[in-house]
């Protein structure tokens, strides 16, 4: 509702100047992309992605900064998918998820067809007791560290944090508050079959499960 | 098995060695590291001063295919009609080859040399260095903690050549 601006009173009559497609599609619908396989070039984004990586690697103190950093800007990608790919279902589904099981299949399944082309590799839940809050995403190999190798001395860092950042997110907008962090787990064996296999830890607040068992009991 | 890919360099625009790896024993001699460098830093000498000796390829005219006075008018005063290209720049040294190894080396237009060391039976020396270039551009280029000029310290482009080159090696 972009055209009611502030002092138009006969804004009823204003009514007719916002039109619709016959159809219904509105550019949300479609992506702006309208080649035939709505196809992007990887090489581009793996330099866009590298810059974004050197960028947030400017003056961060530690690997846990710079993983926050682009955490964070994946987080408002995160929210914005969310409601761009609800308004796309067809109209009968289109309610947010309301369980954590809905909300990570929609996660595994949308939103990773939509960013990379395919499903997420493996959904799992904890197998900890002490940690029922905690559900992991797998991928394989993800498509933005596609051509990074992290240098010896940082390890600990994985640049799939800008994915967790997106998910994480994806969660808050759902109302699911929760906190998501990227993890290595590949072998680094010659023969490894995924080296570059990443876990996205997904750990939810308490008050999600709480809710989470209050429906469950209703 | 067919032993045909020995070894790897690769000399950066200023003559510095930044990648060396062997692929098999016994191919070539072991050299130390030293010498690498110093093996990197005199090709590079070489190598320019083999890009201007080379008397088939004068770098004013390539068009005088037609005619020779037309190339002979557009020295003298640029006439106008006459269809001037650049040249290529000469290429310098690309293939070196003894009994025992042959060495091809391909310059891309940044400057950087890749030099591959194989046995002097080995068809499609061609493809394979190009293969490698391919390889570094996107597993060393695309990596964001890569300097440019630095030594190359990538894992993901040593699994990637290492695994390409069995594949030649082994067939």
């Amino acid at each position: 509702m972009a055209h009611l601006g502030p002092g138009k009173a006969a804004s009823s009559k204003e009514q007719a100047g916002l039109r619709y497609p016959s159809n219904g599609k509105t550019i949300y619908h479609r992506p702006l992309n309208r080649t035939k396989t709505a196809e992007l070039s990887q090489s581009s984004f793996a330099y866009l992605f590298s810059e974004m990586v050197s960028y947030a690697q400017r003056r961060v103190t530690g690997i846990q900064e710079l993983e926050k950093r682009l955490n964070l800007q994946g987080h408002p990608i995160g929210l914005k998918l969310l409601d761009l790919l609800l308004t796309r279902e067809p109209p009968r589904s289109q309610t947010r998820p309301l369980t954590i099981i809905a909300l990570l299949h929609f996660i595994k399944i949308n939103l990773w067809t939509h960013l990379f082309g395919r499903q997420a590799d493996r959904l799992e839940k904890s197998s900890n007791p002490d940690t029922p809050d905690e559900y992991m995403i797998v991928d394989n190999e993800p498509l933005v560290n596609a051509y990074i190798s992290v240098p010896r001395e940082m390890s600990q860092l994985n640049c799939a944090a800008f994915v967790a950042g997106i998910i994480e997110g994806v969660c808050d907008g759902a109302m699911f508050p929760a906190r998501v962090t990227a993890h290595s787990v590949g072998g680094k064996e010659e023969g490894e079959m995924w080296p570059g296999k990443t876990v996205f830890l997904v750990k939810f607040q308490p008050e999600v499960l709480e809710r989470e068992a209050l429906i469950g009991k209703g | 098995m067919f032993v045909t890919v020995f070894a790897l360099i690769i000399i950066n625009k200023a003559g510095g060695l930044i990648y060396n790896r062997t692929f098999h024993e016994g191919g070539l001699n072991k050299i130390s590291t030293n010498d690498y460098l110093v093996l990197a830093g005199t090709f590079h000498g070489v190598h320019a001063i083999t890009a201007r000796l080379n008397p088939l390829h004068p770098p004013t005219n390539r068009t005088s295919t037609t005619s020779s006075t037309a190339a002979a008018a557009a020295g003298a005063g640029g006439a106008p009609g006459t269809h001037l290209t650049r040249p290529d720049p000469p290429s310098g040294l690309e293939v070196l080859e003894t009994e025992n190894f042959r060495m091809q080396c391909v310059t891309t237009l940044t400057g950087i040399k890749f030099l591959l060391f194989t046995d002097t039976t080995q068809a499609n020396v061609d493809l394979a260095i190009r293969r490698v270039y391919d390889m570094y551009s996107d597993y060393v280029m695309k990596n964001p903690f890569y300097q440019l000029e630095m030594p190359v310290r990538c894992d993901m482009f040593d699994r990637k050549l290492a695994s390409y080159i069995r594949e030649i090696n082994n067939r």
